[in-house]
């Protein structure tokens, strides 16, 4: 965690390293109780309320043409017919130390992590989400920084343009970026570049794999993806440095005789990315939680593709899993945001 | 930048100014100035939806070193336009808006501003000339320490290292009165008070040895006990660097203590000038009057209530015809020779005093009369 450096002025500083510490440690402590929540929630969702609905987690498991034997071997396997608290404890202490599910001598033996098994596949469901984070992870920070970069640029230089026909019209294509939906644009994308030109293939390759077919892949979801976010970030960037270039600041800035290329760069831009940081963390936080749209469109092996397809699975312990996953990615994607704006802010103080 | 046509002679007397000897300045061409700071029929003209702004429209006047010159009037009067015009930060900020039109000629030691390339007027710009705004807190970059931002005026017009420069912060931060300035030098801004932001933001523009030094309402944004400090500090340091100082203000009390000469705008145009006694003794516009009826006074009988300029300033795109304060004047139906009411009054030297100059279509006479039986025994 980057922490400013106190000035040796020291007493009226708004955060030290002691309060830092203090802060990101009860934050921290705020973290682990919320996810706690999030997972008993979302336990509580898939394991009662089937039962409430009149199904029953084993029966999902199994599938409906089995025999009762087999049912009831599976719910006790799973564990099914404990009370639910002590289901969730068991599934809590899976995750820290691994559990085993044992039915007389049928035993297997799931390592920690522990998010149990595929209903589907039988298979563990921890290796499932560690297969696809690297893909949601490529996707997300490829288009951030497509993003970022096109997204910022076009707001500043719109905003010191503004009213002209650049201006105009890129606000009028950010308008559309802000639209039009990924499943939208990303079909088109595909029709043309793929089908139609074929100059891409859009078959997903790791990184490590094949970085050329890697880049390949992503570059037209990067593309979709960073068009949608660049929209926002360009009308964002554009509204706060117009708001900003009118600060009585900026204009001291100029009344010392700075540059007009430095009253901007060091300047206005200074101020300008406190909300877009901001806005930045919190996006990618929600985004690596799975890009559900982008990743299904482009049928990437992402977290996002997992959730919906376990969803359409009825598959209780995969929804489980990746729904923490990325409640863990926005909680810590908040606390990091909170974190650096004191960073960026002197005027904030952590507490 | 000169996009205005240019009234071939200035105003009859408007050239000259309170501070130095009259008359010197020829009325055609461009003579060479004789003063540090010589203002030339200055006109800022904002072209907007509803029509042509003219916040400032034909205003002259000269300043010496050594000297404070004061700028009365109230909001829109075109006061801070005026200081913005002599900074070249008129158009600032207007980005894709119609551009502000300004014209007539600013001579700053020699130099012609106006006609002057942008980049050598930035050059200008808080070495020669700079300026204190004010509402500190607002003026100062939030993201930045003090000492950051003093740092970065003194190194846009020195080449010397960070060090050097911040050794000249300290040293400024302690000559405006801020404790321990070599501790508070890194500090915020949200981490001073009121006061202490503004003693920063004056070390600030003083930190190149300005030699005109502006200074928009300094004390308006400030506690009343802060002000007098504040205003001490400005007297303090302008003995201290001989600068020329324009303090610009809607408040009398401010220019009383301070100002050498006083102008008096109203409706972007100067309505009454010359030194600082005359207009607050022997003021001959009845704007001037309005001012000093409503400055609350100490002194003053309780029971005497204030006497407030009635109405509302004028509007800066269909200017009143004629006298723009007419509409306002309680005088206005005072027989006066000859004028109708869509005649301008011109400045013009008031008789007695070399370099007392008003603006109003009234008779001395009835302007003395009026001052010395009705107003002034109110004040």
């Amino acid at each position: 965690m980057a922490v400013r450096e106190p000035p040796p002025g020291g007493a009226r500083t708004a955060a030290g390293p002691r309060t830092v510490l203090a802060y990101v440690i009860r934050r921290l402590f705020a973290v682990v109780m919320m996810l706690l929540v999030v997972t008993l929630t979302t336990f509580a969702i898939f394991f009662v309320i089937p039962k409430w609905a009149g199904s029953d987690p084993a029966l999902l498991f199994v599938g409906k043409q089995a025999d009762p034997e087999a049912i009831e071997g599976i719910r006790k396997k799973l564990e099914l017919g404990d009370p639910l608290l002590l289901q969730f404890w068991h599934f809590v202490e899976g995750l820290f130390v691994g559990r085993d599910y044992a039915n007389g001598s049928d035993v297997t033996h799931c390592p920690a992590p522990c998010f149990g098994y595929s209903f589907r596949t039988e298979q563990a469901v921890w290796p499932q989400l560690t297969d696809a984070m690297p893909v949601t992870l490529s996707l997300a920070a490829g288009a951030c920084l497509l993003w970022v970069v096109g997204g910022v640029a076009t707001g500043v230089v719109s905003a010191l343009r503004r009213g002209t026909l650049w201006d105009r019209s890129a606000m009028t294509v950010a308008l559309a970026g802000v639209s039009l939906p990924i499943y939208f644009t990303g079909l088109l994308s595909l029709a043309i570049f793929s089908y139609q030109l074929k100059w891409v293939d859009v078959d997903y390759k790791g990184l490590g794999d094949n970085p050329g077919m890697w880049f390949e892949s992503l570059i037209l979801p990067w593309i979709t993806l960073a068009f949608l976010y660049a929209a926002m970030y360009a009308r964002l960037t554009r509204a706060t440095m117009l708001e900003i270039m009118g600060e009585d600041y900026i204009r001291t800035a100029r009344a010392k005789g700075l540059r007009e290329r430095v009253v901007i760069g060091r300047h206005a831009m200074r101020s300008t990315w406190t909300p877009i940081l901001t806005l930045l963390g919190l996006d990618l936080g929600a985004l690596l939680g799975g890009a559900v749209l982008t990743e299904t469109t482009y049928n990437l092996p992402g977290l996002g593709r997992l959730a919906v397809n376990a969803i359409s699975d009825k598959d209780l312990p995969v929804i489980l899993g990746v729904t923490l996953i990325a409640a863990l990615c926005i909680v810590v994607a908040n606390l990091v945001v909170d974190l650096l704006y004191a960073v960026i802010d002197p005027r904030v103080r952590l507490g | 930048m000169t996009d205005l046509n240019k009234s071939g002679t200035p105003e009859t007397g408007a050239v000259a100014a309170p501070g130095t000897a009259v008359g010197e300045v020829a009325a055609a061409g461009s003579p060479a100035p004789t003063a540090f700071l010589e203002v030339r029929d200055l006109r800022v003209h904002f072209p907007t939806d509803d029509g042509l702004v003219k916040s400032v429209d034909g205003l002259s006047f000269r300043l010496e070193k050594g000297r404070t010159l004061g700028i009365v009037g109230e909001s829109g009067s075109g006061k801070s336009v005026t200081s913005l015009g002599i900074m070249g930060l008129h158009t600032a900020g207007q980005y894709g808006r119609r551009k502000a039109r300004i014209s007539g000629e600013i001579w700053l030691n020699g130099q012609e501003l106006l006609g002057a390339d942008p980049d050598e007027v930035r050059k200008l710009r808080g070495r020669e000339m700079s300026m204190i705004f004010q509402d500190p807190l607002s003026a100062l970059h939030p993201y930045y320490t003090i000492g950051k931002q003093i740092v970065e005026a003194y190194r846009v017009h020195h080449e010397v290292t960070k060090d050097v420069a911040r050794k000249r912060a300290i040293e400024l931060l302690d000559r405006v009165g801020i404790p321990q300035p070599d501790k508070r030098v890194d500090s915020y801004p949200h981490e001073f008070s009121g006061g202490m932001r503004q003693r920063a933001m004056i070390a600030m523009s003083l930190v190149n040895n300005p030699e005109l030094l502006i200074a928009d309402e300094p004390t308006t944004a400030l506690d009343v006990t802060v002000q007098a400090q504040i205003l001490d500090l400005i007297r303090d340091l302008q003995k201290e660097f001989g600068s020329a100082v324009i303090i610009i203000t809607h408040d009398l009390g401010v220019v009383a203590e301070l100002a050498d000469d006083l102008l008096v705008m109203y409706g972007g145009r100067c309505v009454e000038r010359g030194p600082a006694e005359k207009v607050f003794y022997e003021p001959q516009h009845p704007y001037t009057w309005g001012l000093l009826g409503s400055m609350p006074r100490i002194d003053r009988d309780q029971t005497d209530r204030l006497i407030p300029v009635k109405g509302s300033p004028p509007s800066l795109i269909n200017v009143p015809s004629g006298c723009a304060f007419h509409p306002r004047c309680p005088y206005a139906d005072v027989p006066r020779d000859g004028i109708t009411r869509t005649e301008r009054p011109e400045l013009v030297q008031v008789a007695g005093s070399e370099e007392h100059f008003s603006a109003c279509h009234m008779a001395q006479e009835d302007r003395t009369r009026i001052w010395t039986e009705e107003i002034a025994p109110k004040l």
